[in-house]
């Protein structure tokens, strides 16, 4: 049982002084995969079905290379943010959140450079 | 932490209700199943029925509540007092919405009329919720004008259009209804300050007379004292005055924004 008090409670650890940026960020990547992902997703649709070199084409094309890893990093980026949200959200134990955001972000970073680096390989190959 | 499922103490007992029959000869009956939980007991939660005849009885739920506690069954347990939504003392969940029981009509809800205590929070006895945390979290944002200036000899003059900022925040009662339907107060609301708090910390940060608007910007920076709201709008739907506490806390995040550059 706690003897504080209800106000040293409520006030807690203070505030962060942070969140803004994250906030901020999360709005902004969400703003620039509107149109990366309607393009991502109408090329794909376009490619379905096509042949090894068309799709080869494609990623070689330098404006299409460019925007492939600009929508990888995006999207990564903002799952990062969106996964911390969830995370903060449901986990309360302290120990199990801080493991989890890690390897969450960890676990973004390795996918999100492994993708960007397969674009670049056949882009600049 | 997120908890889906109850703990064994707090389960209803489904068994375990009571029914009250409406008296004889009553033509016009309808039922009131209502949550009913005594610390004392040691007993699991119930739900207990009773009949009222609606022809002997205000139209209000909260008439209903006074006429079961003062004819029926006496050990019933609420808060109320002004009996106008002015107070927000019988905030509570009837027929699956957080309200004042005062202004909710009995004929605005169809079938039995479903009562519980206000959603997430410790039951002190029936449908009276501990608001010990909710309070404290007021008064942690410091609801009060402050300013450095020396004080004036007359009145804080405030124009006509700064006075009209605070129209839709002012008139927020703090009965706790928004802050205990939104999934993140339940979920983080040890942290998490909730939408009547946000409310009223915006209602201070929106007075021209105020002096402290950046001290209170940077209390609420913080991910979880603000940024747990994901503008679901629970708060704005379920008020019973009527506010927007979403909007307030919009604007807070949109001023946070503002100030970076």
């Amino acid at each position: 049982m706690s003897l504080r008090s209800p106000l040293s409670r409520a006030r807690g650890l203070g505030s962060a002084k942070s969140g803004v940026h994250h906030f901020w960020v999360q709005r902004l990547t969400a703003l620039a995969l509107i149109p990366l992902t309607l393009w991502f997703v109408f090329s794909v649709a376009r490619l379905a079905g096509g042949s090894y070199e068309a799709t080869y084409l494609w990623v070689h094309y330098p404006p299409f290379a460019v925007t492939l890893v600009l929508f990888l990093a995006i999207a990564f980026w903002h799952a990062a943010l969106g996964v911390q949200t969830v995370i903060e959200d449901y986990v309360g134990h302290e120990g199990w959140k801080l493991t989890m955001l890690v390897a969450v972000k960890f676990g973004l970073a390795i996918l999100g450079v492994a993708c960007i680096f397969a674009v670049l390989k056949v882009a600049l190959s | 932490m997120v908890q889906l499922t109850l703990p064994k103490n707090s389960t209803i007992d489904k068994k375990a209700g009571k029914k009250f029959a409406a008296p004889a000869g009553a033509k016009n009956v309808r039922s009131f199943k209502i949550y009913r939980y005594d610390p004392d007991t040691g007993a699991n939660p119930r739900i207990d029925t009773y009949d009222l005849d609606m022809d002997a009885c205000g139209p209000m739920v909260l008439d209903a509540l006074i006429k079961i506690k003062n004819e029926i069954d006496p050990t019933l347990t609420f808060r109320r007092s002004c009996r106008e939504g002015i107070c927000g003392s019988c905030a509570m969940n009837i027929d699956g919405t957080n309200t004042l029981a005062c202004t909710k009509g009995c004929e605005e809800v169809k079938g039995d009329v479903k009562i519980y205590p206000l959603p997430h929070m410790p039951v002190v006895k029936d449908l009276v919720p501990d608001l010990t945390h909710f309070y404290a979290q007021l008064a942690s944002v410091e609801p009060w004008l402050k300013t450095d200036s020396p004080a004036p000899t007359r009145e804080r003059l405030q124009s006509e259009e700064d006075r009209a900022k605070l129209d839709g925040l002012y008139e927020c009662i703090l009965c706790a209804c928004c802050s205990t339907s939104c999934p993140s107060y339940w979920w983080n609301g040890d942290r998490y300050l909730g939408p009547a708090v946000l409310l009223q910390a915006y209602r201070w940060i929106a007075d021209s007379r105020d002096e402290a608007t950046g001290d209170r910007l940077d209390a609420l920076e913080d991910p979880f004292k603000l940024y747990r709201c994901h503008t679901i709008m629970n708060c704005t739907k379920t008020c019973p005055k009527g506010l927007n506490p979403a909007e307030a806390i919009a604007k807070t995040k949109r001023l946070l924004v503002e100030r970076q550059g």
